[in-house]
C-alpha cells in the first residue's frame, strides 16, 4: 500500500513538473487563415488549433520533424498536438492550401 | 489581433482569461459575418471582385505582353500536330472551356478531367483540378509539354519562335532584351489569361445597389446559396471559390481505380478523390459540370448536392444531405444564372506565318 502511494505521488510530481515546464499555445483558424503565421515554442509544448470558421478545416504537417494529420473538424472544435522534437514545422490546412504557418520548436 | 495568439500557461487563471477572449471574439465575428439580403448592403460588398487579378512581382501586366499572349493562346502551332491551341480546350465561345464532359487531347484522345475555364483563373492562387501548379505562369507550359495533350516538342517550338519575324518583333516589344524561351512564353500567356475576368454580372449590379438587377427568385436563390444549401461554404466570396479541395462524392469516385485528385499532391486521407472548388462566375456557360463532366446541366448539379453526393466514401465533411425542394433548387439555379457577365467578343489576332 505504502509503495502504491509512493508511486502515485511520484507520478503526480512528474505530471506537475511537466505542466510547469511545458506551455500550451493556441493558433486559431479564422477567415481561411491561421491567426499566427510564425510561432516559436519549446520542446514538449502543445499547440491547440481551434476552428473559428463556419466550415471545416483540416490541419496537418508533412514536415520531417513532425508529421501529423488532425483530421477535419468544424467551428467551435479544437485539436491539440504536442511537439516533442526541435526543428521547423510547416503547418497547412489540407482543404485550404493557402492556410500555412510555421512552428519553430526550440 | 491580440486574441489571435493566446499562450496559456498551465495556470487556471489564464485559462479563464482565454475563455473570455474567445467569447468576445466569437460575438464580434458573428456580427460582421451576418449577411443582409438587400441590394447594395454593406455586408454584400465582400462579393465584389476587382477588375484586374493580382500579378507576380516579376510579371506586371503590360499591353505588349497581353497582345503577345493572345497570339500564343490562339496559335495551334504550339502543339505537336499544329492543330491544337490553348483555345482548343479553353474556347471563349464556350465560356473559355470546351463544352465536352472531359477534354480531348492529342489525336482526340479522351482525357480524364474536364477542361477548367480560364475565366477568373488569374484570381486562383493554386491552379489545376488537383492544385499541382501554383500560378498561371507555372501552368502555362504544362499542356504543351504533356504528351497526351498538345504533345509539343518545346525545343522545336523555341527554335521556331526564334526564327519567326512576327514573333521576334512581338517578343521584343513585350520583353525587351529578354530571350524567347519558356520563361517569356509563359509570362505572356499568363498575362493574356489575366484579362479574362468576369465581374459584371447581374449579381454584381445587385450587390452594387441595383434592386432590379436580380429577380425575387434569384434573391431567394442567393439566400439559399449562403444559407440552407450551404453552397457558399466552399463557393465563397468574392470569386465563388475557396480555392480548396473537396471530395463531393461523384459516381465516378465509386468506380475501380478512381481519380485520386488532390491526394497525389497531398497524401492525406481527406484528399482522396478531392478536387479544387471551381469558380461559379459564368457557370451557365461551361456545361457539362464537375471535374468528370458527369452533370449535363445545373439542375443535375443541384440534384447531386441536394442528395449529399452519390458515393459517401471519404466524402467531404462539408457535403450534407440538403433535401432541397424543387422550387428551392430552381431558385439556386436561377441565382447561378445571375452570375454570368455580358459576353465580351474576342478579336482574333493575326498570326505571323
Amino acid at each position: 500500500m505504502n509503495k502504491l502511494v509512493l508511486v502515485s505521488s511520484a507520478i503526480c510530481l512528474a505530471i506537475s513538473t511537466q505542466s510547469v515546464m511545458s506551455a500550451e499555445h493556441e493558433v486559431g483558424q479564422k477567415n481561411k487563415a491561421f491567426t499566427v503565421k510564425k510561432l516559436e515554442i519549446k520542446v514538449g509544448d502543445t499547440v491547440s488549433f481551434p476552428n473559428h470558421d463556419p466550415f471545416f478545416h483540416n490541419v496537418f504537417s508533412l514536415s520531417e520533424v513532425k508529421t501529423f494529420d488532425l483530421g477535419s473538424y468544424k467551428k467551435g472544435e479544437t485539436k491539440k498536438i504536442t511537439f516533442d522534437k526541435p526543428g521547423s514545422i510547416q503547418v497547412e490546412c489540407a482543404i485550404h492550401p493557402k492556410m500555412q504557418m510555421v512552428i519553430e520548436v526550440k | 489581433m491580440s486574441h489571435s495568439l493566446k499562450i496559456i500557461s498551465s495556470g487556471v487563471k489564464s485559462g479563464f482569461a482565454g475563455l473570455l477572449l474567445l467569447t468576445s471574439f466569437a460575438v464580434q465575428a458573428e456580427s460582421t459575418d451576418k449577411v443582409v439580403f438587400k441590394a447594395g448592403h454593406a455586408s454584400l460588398q465582400k462579393w465584389l471582385l476587382p477588375d484586374v487579378p493580382p500579378q507576380p512581382e516579376d510579371n506586371p501586366l503590360t499591353a505588349e505582353k497581353i497582345s503577345l499572349g493572345k497570339m500564343l493562346f490562339f496559335d495551334p502551332r504550339l502543339s505537336g500536330d499544329g492543330n491544337m491551341s490553348c483555345a482548343t480546350c479553353h474556347n471563349p465561345m464556350f465560356g473559355w472551356s470546351d463544352a465536352l464532359p472531359t477534354a480531348k487531347g492529342v489525336k482526340s484522345k479522351v482525357l480524364g478531367r474536364a477542361s477548367p475555364t480560364i475565366v477568373n483563373s488569374g484570381f486562383n492562387y493554386i491552379q489545376m483540378w488537383d492544385g499541382r501548379k501554383k500560378s498561371l505562369e507555372d501552368q502555362a507550359m504544362g499542356p504543351m509539354e504533356a504528351t497526351v495533350e498538345m504533345n509539343m516538342d518545346t525545343a522545336k517550338l523555341f527554335k521556331w519562335l526564334n526564327k519567326n519575324e512576327g514573333y521576334i518583333k512581338a517578343f521584343g516589344k513585350a520583353f525587351p532584351g529578354e530571350k524567347i524561351d519558356a520563361n517569356t512564353v509563359k509570362k505572356a500567356i499568363a498575362s493574356y489569361e489575366r484579362t479574362v475576368v468576369s465581374n459584371k454580372s447581374d449579381f454584381d449590379a445587385w450587390v452594387k445597389g441595383d434592386k432590379s438587377a436580380m429577380t425575387a427568385q434569384q434573391v431567394k436563390g442567393f439566400k439559399l446559396f449562403v444559407g440552407k444549401a450551404k453552397c457558399a461554404d466552399c463557393h465563397s466570396e468574392p470569386n465563388f471559390t475557396d480555392y480548396g479541395f473537396h471530395n463531393i462524392g461523384l459516381k465516378s469516385w465509386g468506380k475501380k481505380n478512381p481519380d485520386m485528385g488532390r491526394y497525389a499532391q497531398r497524401p492525406l486521407g481527406l484528399m482522396k478523390g478531392a478536387f479544387k472548388t471551381p469558380t461559379l462566375r459564368d457557370i451557365e456557360l461551361t456545361a457539362p459540370y464537375f471535374h468528370d463532366g458527369s452533370a449535363n446541366d445545373l439542375e443535375a448539379v443541384m440534384d447531386h448536392y441536394s442528395k449529399g453526393g452519390e458515393v459517401k466514401t471519404n466524402l467531404s465533411p462539408s457535403m450534407q444531405q440538403l433535401d432541397l425542394s424543387k422550387s428551392e433548387k430552381a431558385a439556386v439555379v436561377a441565382f447561378l444564372r445571375a452570375l454570368t457577365s455580358p459576353y465580351k467578343a474576342v478579336t482574333l489576332p493575326e498570326l505571323p506565318l
